[in-house]
């Protein structure tokens, strides 16, 4: 790996994984990848632990439910609003959004974008392409799994990626989306965008 | 820029999204609607659940299409359906009609004795049970993207499940530590193709996740299953055939995200009415037992 390792500076980054349902090891597999530390949370006091929290793959409706259940809902608002960095891929992408296109009310509503979800279509459409994303030189094996993708994004968001004209990856402040699966590959150019985002994060909070 | 659909990765992707999630039998819109509600993953559309299956004996085939249709228009999560084994038509109508995941099941009534499906050529990602890692190993071969135990489906006796989970995790153990020159007689004795113990050799583990079905009957069987190793849980004639759905589908849910903390379980369990009667599978004779059939 000729890439940086980001968290190879002072004490090693800890980065969490929602920990309620979907592809939670390979999420955790990457980040050790990168020298951080990966930290499944299953409970919300284990926010207060990690730098960054990544919302992973898996069935959106279901992993709301989950949140609601267990109190996540306000500790991980509590942790956006404090300007910790959070990545959603492809559920996590529509748990962030501010809007779904079939209905006004998001889920936590951190970034101004709307989502339409399953917008590829079902199952038998999921697909996987090569993607240019802004900033990487060689384009990025993306892999879409009954993927939503961004039908608007609002002023003040960085559209990093598109696919047939759609938005399917962007970075608002602290918050970045995919609408695919970094962590269903090997590839952890994705992972490292967002590995620089907690260092930052980390930088600033120390200042 | 070009989109390829139906890859290994995108079928396997599929149900790794599925992990340490419940997937619930449903016979209608409503009941696809509770699941979906309580936080199921998905929903698997059949006729009849196993349990009635088992009671209606005959022969049990595909559900009828205006059902799966019915079920697909009453829910945004995944839709899966069983077809029988090696019915390849059962299959082709079900992946037209752009169903998720097919479940090619012993559940239902082989078309085919000898052949299992060659899941491969299908772009819809498909699910197998298994006893055994030959008969998962078989299975992956075939181009299976997701595995679960067999269990003994219908009986709400979770003893079959466990007996298949345990024999796979030992047999993929085993492999795993095994010398290089003793794969191919491994392959042989498990009748199990040898590339595919080469990727279990080396990767530690199988390629495609293994779920529990078969006999969940409650919120422990569930923790039970996820406490020696499953990715997730089906749970067929469980859910509806209790006391309080709703209650129940909601309890396994919870149960099988946390499956280590009994307090919850123990709580969970309480509030729930009685769960579905069980059959003990020694009274079952050879020919009633689905787990003998496919290979």
């Amino acid at each position: 790996m000729i890439l940086l390792k980001g968290c190879e500076f002072m004490n090693r980054m800890k980065i969490g994984v929602l920990g309620l349902q979907g592809a939670i090891q390979e999420h955790i597999k990457q980040i050790e990848a990168l020298g951080c530390t990966g930290v499944i949370i299953k409970h919300p006091e284990q926010l207060e632990l990690i730098d960054g929290l990544i919302l992973p793959g898996g069935e959106s409706t279901t992993m709301r439910k989950l949140i609601d259940r267990y109190g996540f809902f306000e500790p991980i608002k509590q942790f956006s609003a404090n300007d910790k960095p959070i990545f959603g891929t492809c559920a996590g992408m529509v748990l962030v959004a501010k809007e779904l296109s079939e209905s006004h009310d998001g889920h936590l509503g951190l970034m101004d974008i709307c989502v339409k979800r399953n917008a590829f279509g079902r199952q038998v459409e999921s697909f996987e392409a090569k993607l240019d994303v802004s900033g990487m030189e060689i384009p990025y094996p993306a892999v879409f799994i009954r993927a939503p993708y961004i039908e608007k994004a609002y002023t003040n968001v960085d559209v990093l990626a598109t696919y047939e004209n759609n938005i399917v990856a962007a970075k608002q402040d602290h918050i970045l989306v995919s609408a695919f699966h970094p962590e269903l590959t090997g590839d952890t150019r994705f992972l490292q965008l967002f590995v620089e985002m907690v260092k930052d994060s980390r930088k600033t909070a120390t200042n | 820029m070009e989109r390829q659909l139906g890859t290994e990765v995108v079928k396997r992707g599929m149900a790794q999204m599925q992990k340490g999630g419940v997937i619930m039998d449903v016979v209608n819109r409503e009941q696809a609607m509770i699941a979906e509600a309580s936080g199921a993953v998905a929903v698997m559309a059949l006729e009849r659940v196993p349990s009635d299956i088992r009671a209606a004996g005959g022969v049990a085939r595909m559900a009828d299409p205006r059902l799966v249709e019915e079920v697909m228009s009453a829910v945004t999560i995944p839709v899966m359906a069983k077809a029988r084994i090696g019915h390849i038509v059962e299959a082709r109508v079900l992946e037209a009609m752009g169903v998720d995941y097919i479940d090619e099941s012993e559940v239902l009534t082989p078309a085919d004795e000898e052949f299992h499906l060659l899941k491969s050529n299908f772009t819809v990602p498909f699910v197998c049970g298994c006893r055994d890692l030959g008969e998962a190993a078989r299975r992956i071969g075939e181009g299976a993207s997701m595995l679960r135990t067999k269990g003994e489906p219908g009986t709400g006796n979770i003893v079959e499940a466990v007996r298949h989970m345990r024999m796979v995790q030992a047999q993929v153990r085993k492999v795993t530590l095994m010398s290089d020159d003793e794969l191919m007689t491994e392959a042989k004795n498990l009748g199990a193709p040898y590339e595919i113990l080469r990727q279990i050799k080396d990767a530690g583990k199988l390629p495609v996740v293994n779920f529990a079905a078969g006999g969940v009957a409650t919120p422990a069987d569930a923790a039970l299953m996820m406490e020696i190793g499953a990715d997730g849980v089906f749970v067929g004639s469980g859910v509806f055939k209790s006391d309080s759905p709703e209650k129940f589908a909601s309890a396994i849910v919870q149960a099988t995200t946390y499956y280590n903390d009994y307090d919850l379980i123990g709580k969970l369990s309480k509030e729930l009415g009685t769960p579905m009667k069980g059959i003990d599978i020694a009274k079952l004779s050879q020919e009633e037992r689905m787990q003998e059939r496919g290979w």
